[in-house]
């Protein structure tokens, strides 16, 4: 086996590359997420100014792409998953505050235990028969999006030595252009692993990193049911809305 | 108002169970007449496959025109089954997860112009674990290729323009392998 870096030698290299300059996501060459270095391009990114790129409209979800019972993880088996029952929800926008409507939200997470339904997910937790540990939506007409589910569990993993990463539901988003396209993660606020987790600290802009922590509001708690939480989502990149408007 | 944007983050290595769906990578049927299959590997700095990517596609048809139909991830409303695309309905989208040797493929047709003249291609998104956030890229068919250095936007990238281009490997059927680093790197895009 080879010998992984500890906690505080990644703690170290996260100290010195807070200072980086910030932005808006994280960066993609980030040392301390060890799989990021092979995996990123060191060749500039080509801007592309075109108001006619096809990415600039994008699929197109409906109903016949989803279930009432695909936005409830917890009912996947004849009996209620273990863990903390909890309702996520928010609205997703574009960055002009423009709603996304109609448009496929996906989810998927690790069990209360912290455990993946993936074969390759070999964290020595108990499986849950009672959880699916994926769901899908479709925004409605104020580009809100909810689920019902369970709130995940911290898990290890091997960037390091005793790595663990926060809880998160990971979330896959479509808005109105191929170039909004966003795949990212929502944590739990107040979670004491967010110092140490090298994927949540590789956005080195602290209030960015806080548009990824969703807000407790017990407004949205159910009574002898569940806690809520509230998450709203903004996605980034152009779209042709009005062009499109204008081919339909 | 410009609201700042929720970022991104990888997607990690268990999407496998939610993400890929029933004949997620047949835009059409890979029987189709006139389907082509493009494919190709998903390669890192080291020239190893990276077997936990995922491949999005988005194209027009064979027209140029872009799709609004819906239906990509039909599902069954009694079982909540996978039905997958109903044959019928283009919609220009295709979800592939890497394999073992990190080989992805996709069965398609040949895109049409999206504007008079345009050059047509294939829009690519790239996921994968170590990826923090996502990468754009385009697949253009070596029939096209004549006209990629007449535009404007991809003339500046001079030697690295080969790298958007798929190589044909028999009639229907074309390569295209996607390095995030190292030699030969693919180019990648951002959108302004
Ligand atoms: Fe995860």
């Amino acid at each position: 086996m080879t010998e992984l870096p500890t906690q505080r030698e990644i703690d170290a290299a996260i100290a010195r590359l807070s200072a980086l300059p910030g932005g808006f996501h994280p960066h993609r060459d980030y040392g301390p997420y060890r799989s990021s270095v092979l995996r990123h391009p060191e060749q500039a990114l080509a801007v592309v100014r075109d108001p006619e790129a096809v990415e600039l409209s994008g699929p197109v979800f409906g109903v016949t792409d989803v279930t009432a019972l695909d936005s409830d993880l917890t009912r996947g088996g004849p009996g209620e998953p273990q863990g903390q029952r909890i309702t996520v929800t928010g609205v997703v926008t574009d960055r002009s505050g423009k709603p996304v409507r109609g448009q496929l939200v996906e989810v998927w997470q690790a069990n209360a235990a912290g455990r993946y339904a993936h074969q390759v997910d070999q964290h020595p937790a108990p499986l849950d028969p009672y959880f699916t540990g994926f769901g899908r939506c479709l925004t409605d007409d104020d580009g809100r999006y909810a689920f019902t589910t369970i709130r995940p569990g911290a898990y290890p993993w091997r960037n390091h030595d005793n790595a663990w990463r926060p809880a998160h539901i990971h979330f896959s988003l479509f808005g109105t252009a191929f170039t909004q396209r966003m795949v990212t993660q929502m944590y739990f606020p107040g979670d004491p692993l967010f110092p140490y987790d090298p994927i949540l600290q590789a956005v080195t802009d602290q209030s960015a990193r806080e548009r990824l922590v969703a807000t407790y509001d017990h407004d949205l708690s159910v009574p002898e049911w569940s806690l809520g939480y509230r998450w709203d989502i903004v996605l980034d990149g152009p779209s042709a809305t009005l062009f499109e408007d204008e081919d339909l | 108002m410009d609201l700042p944007p929720t970022p991104a983050q990888t997607i990690g290595p268990f999407f496998g169970y939610a993400l890929p769906f029933t004949r997620g990578a047949e835009i059409v049927s890979r029987d189709a007449e006139g389907a082509i299959t493009v494919h190709g590997r998903v390669l890192d700095g080291a020239d190893q496959p990276i077997p936990d990517a995922l491949v999005e596609i988005w194209q027009t048809d064979a027209e140029g025109a872009r799709s609004t139909a819906v239906g990509t991830i039909r599902r069954d409303p009694v079982t909540d089954a996978v039905l997958g695309r109903d044959g019928t309905a283009f919609t220009g989208f295709a979800r592939i997860p890497t394999d073992a040797d990190g080989h992805w493929a996709v069965h398609t047709v040949p895109p049409g112009p999206h504007h008079p003249g345009a050059t047509p291609y294939l829009a690519v998104a790239v996921f994968a674990r170590g990826l923090l956030h996502h990468l754009y890229t385009r697949i253009y068919l070596p029939e096209h290729s004549s006209l990629l250095s007449a535009d404007p936007a991809l003339a500046a990238l001079s030697d690295r323009l080969s790298t958007l281009v798929a190589t044909r490997e028999t009639d229907r059927r074309y390569r295209f392998d996607i390095r995030l680093q190292g030699p030969g790197e693919t180019v990648f895009f951002e959108f302004r």
